[in-house]
């Protein structure tokens, strides 16, 4: 459904991906790790179309997206859940989810909109008890949950997700991830990019490792999970069992 | 957001916008607005409060378009004057250089600022924050410059004179009365298309826009397009108070169209309270009325009216709409504080 080859990016003159290749194949969970500062986001910027001036080619569907503007990469079925969050914190939740809709408004009047409404709130109820309350008021996880609701409503058949879990209290993390699974068994494809490697591989088919713009690992997640060179420097469990090792 | 984050701010349920039912959305209030129109209109005979209230009309719909485009969509103009100068320029051009009817005049300044603003806007609104204040400033003055050395056409700096007063048919808008009900006819109107992008799907955009530009381009928004239909859309509203003004007073001249008139206007919408239409009206209304009042004060005018600004600024920093309304849930006990950010900050 997604295929990556060769990714370059570029801030100004810095290189910030040195040439990647990945694929995602439809009804998929596909997940990358990396450290801070390995590109991830800047990965998930060069699809979704936030960051110009790459180059290589990103095919989504057989198409490539090279060239176009966020606007027409939305209507083309991909939806990003941006890193932060970035919900609209004056405007109320609902609203917020009205702005997901914003380029299916057009061609699907009210109904469609609020049927896919009804299923956000369907999915995070808590989102029906906050409807009316500015988006700024809820709490971390909340927000994560109404960025994921708004970037659903846009229909996607891809989503990507740029560290949902960051900030968030570990039990928050596992109800977010078991979300993931859920429409992920409804159909949707999703790219998954995390810092929390183990949470993420262990609702992953596939992982991909990035590391300082290059992708140094590869392949199912369950191997990933048990591969040394991941356990340790993304899994915390070098230093004990190292020592024992040795 | 900028440095009120960790302040103690009031939220309303959904910022200013209700839900709206029918066409017009909850209609008491513009059916008092109108019934306020047609009492004042009907009651006042003095011909100086008639010409004091006009001007603030023309003045409200000016604040009406800026506040779209400051208080909605977040971006700055420092040189709406020049919008207003040419609704007023241009039709007056047209009707004594070319003796044409003051309507083929209204349909040149609308046409006239809004192909000014497309151009204008398209390079400046890729510009944020101060460097668009900057860009729009340098516009203004560029403008302000062209209608005072303009002599053969708009007759310099010693102003423009003999403008034609409007007519309908055989009805000339002669009385003071009769021009009030026009100019504020037409800010009904434009109350009612603001009120209508506000709540439509445009509106909560904008909001967005205003809010984080890049997550309103991860929804799919195209933003550029987005502000730059707003800032035409601010500047129509200008031109057609700048249409409305040349042929109240007849006479225009540069001075009325320079670089304090912009500030001005930017006054109104922060003081009357940003993303919010009847702080347009609220803006408009004091910073037209203020210095009549303040006449009294001669020489310290200028000084008391900086004061009065400041005082409101610091004690309603979200301006008089909104400040009244808090004073107003605060007496019904209705508030909630909620630790978070404010919406009303927006010279980002």
């Amino acid at each position: 459904m997604l295929r990556v080859r060769n990714l370059k990016c570029f801030y100004g003159r810095i290189m910030a991906i040195k040439g990647i290749s990945l694929s995602v194949r439809e009804g998929e969970l596909v997940t990358l790790i990396g450290a801070n500062g390995a590109g991830k986001s800047t990965l998930m910027n060069a699809i979704s179309g936030m960051l110009p001036g790459w180059t290589g080619e990103i095919l989504f569907r057989e198409k490539p997206l090279s060239g176009l503007e966020p606007p027409a990469i939305v209507r083309s079925g991909i939806s990003l859940v941006p890193e932060g969050r970035h919900i609209f914190g004056p405007m109320s939740v609902l609203d917020n989810l009205k702005m997901g809709a914003y380029t299916v408004y057009r061609r699907q009047r009210g109904e469609a909109v609020s049927g896919d409404m009804e299923m956000v709130m369907e999915l995070f109820p808590i989102l029906r008890e906050r409807s009316g309350q500015p988006a700024g008021t809820l709490s971390g996880g909340e927000q994560q949950m109404l960025a994921i609701g708004r970037a659903l409503m846009s229909r996607p058949k891809l989503l990507l997700l740029d560290e949902p879990s960051m900030g968030l209290a570990p039990l928050l993390v596992e109800k977010i991830l078991n979300t993931l699974t859920t429409l992920k068994n409804q159909g949707l494809t999703i790219l998954l990019v995390e810092q929390n490697a183990q949470a993420a591989l262990g609702i992953a088919d596939r992982g991909y490792v990035l590391e300082t713009g290059r992708m140094v690992l590869q392949g199912p997640a369950a191997d990933l999970l048990e591969d040394e060179e991941v356990k340790r420097a993304y899994l915390g469990k070098d230093y004990d069992e190292f020592y024992e090792d040795f | 957001m900028s440095g009120l984050g960790g302040l103690s701010v009031r939220f309303r349920q959904s910022g200013f916008s209700v839900k709206i039912p029918s066409f017009l959305g909850p209609s008491l209030p513009y059916l008092l607005f109108a019934g306020a129109i047609a009492l004042v209109g009907l009651w006042v005979e003095n011909f100086y409060y008639l010409q004091v209230l006009t001007f603030i009309g023309i003045n409200t719909l000016v604040a009406l378009g800026l506040n779209m485009l400051m208080g909605y969509a977040g971006q700055i103009s420092l040189g709406h004057a020049a919008f207003f100068g040419i609704g007023a320029y241009s039709t007056a051009i047209l009707t004594v250089h070319y003796g044409f009817s003051p309507w083929i005049g209204l349909a040149g300044a609308i046409s006239i600022a809004g192909l000014v603003a497309l151009v204008v806007g398209l390079p400046t609104l890729k510009l944020s924050g101060y460097y668009l204040g900057m860009g729009t400033l340098g516009f203004g003055m560029i403008v302000h410059i062209l209608f005072r050395e303009w002599t053969s056409m708009t007759g310099g700096a010693s102003g423009f004179v003999g403008i034609p007063p409007l007519s309908v048919g055989n009805y000339t808008f002669y009385s003071p009365t009769a021009y009030f009900s026009l100019v504020w006819g037409t800010v009904l109107i434009g109350v009612i298309i603001c009120r209508r992008i506000i709540d439509s799907r445009i509106g909560r955009a904008l909001r967005s826009v205003h809010d984080s530009e890049a997550a309103a381009r991860a929804m799919g928004i195209d933003t550029h397009m987005l502000k730059l239909q707003v800032f035409v859309l601010s500047a129509l509203f200008a031109s057609v108070a700048g249409f409305l003004y040349a042929h109240f007073v007849t006479f225009i001249s540069p001075g009325t169209f320079d670089f304090l008139t912009s500030v001005r206007m930017v006054t109104m919408v922060v003081i009357g309270g940003m993303a919010s239409i009847w702080g347009a009206l609220l803006g408009a209304a004091l910073l037209t009325l203020l210095p009549d009042w303040l006449h009294t004060f001669s020489e310290f005018e200028m000084v008391v009216y900086g004061l009065i600004l400041m005082v409101v600024m610091i004690l309603l920093p979200q301006g008089l709409t909104r400040g009244i309304l808090d004073l107003w849930e605060k007496s019904k006990g209705e508030d909630i504080d909620i630790k978070g950010e404010s919406d009303g900050d927006s010279f980002r």
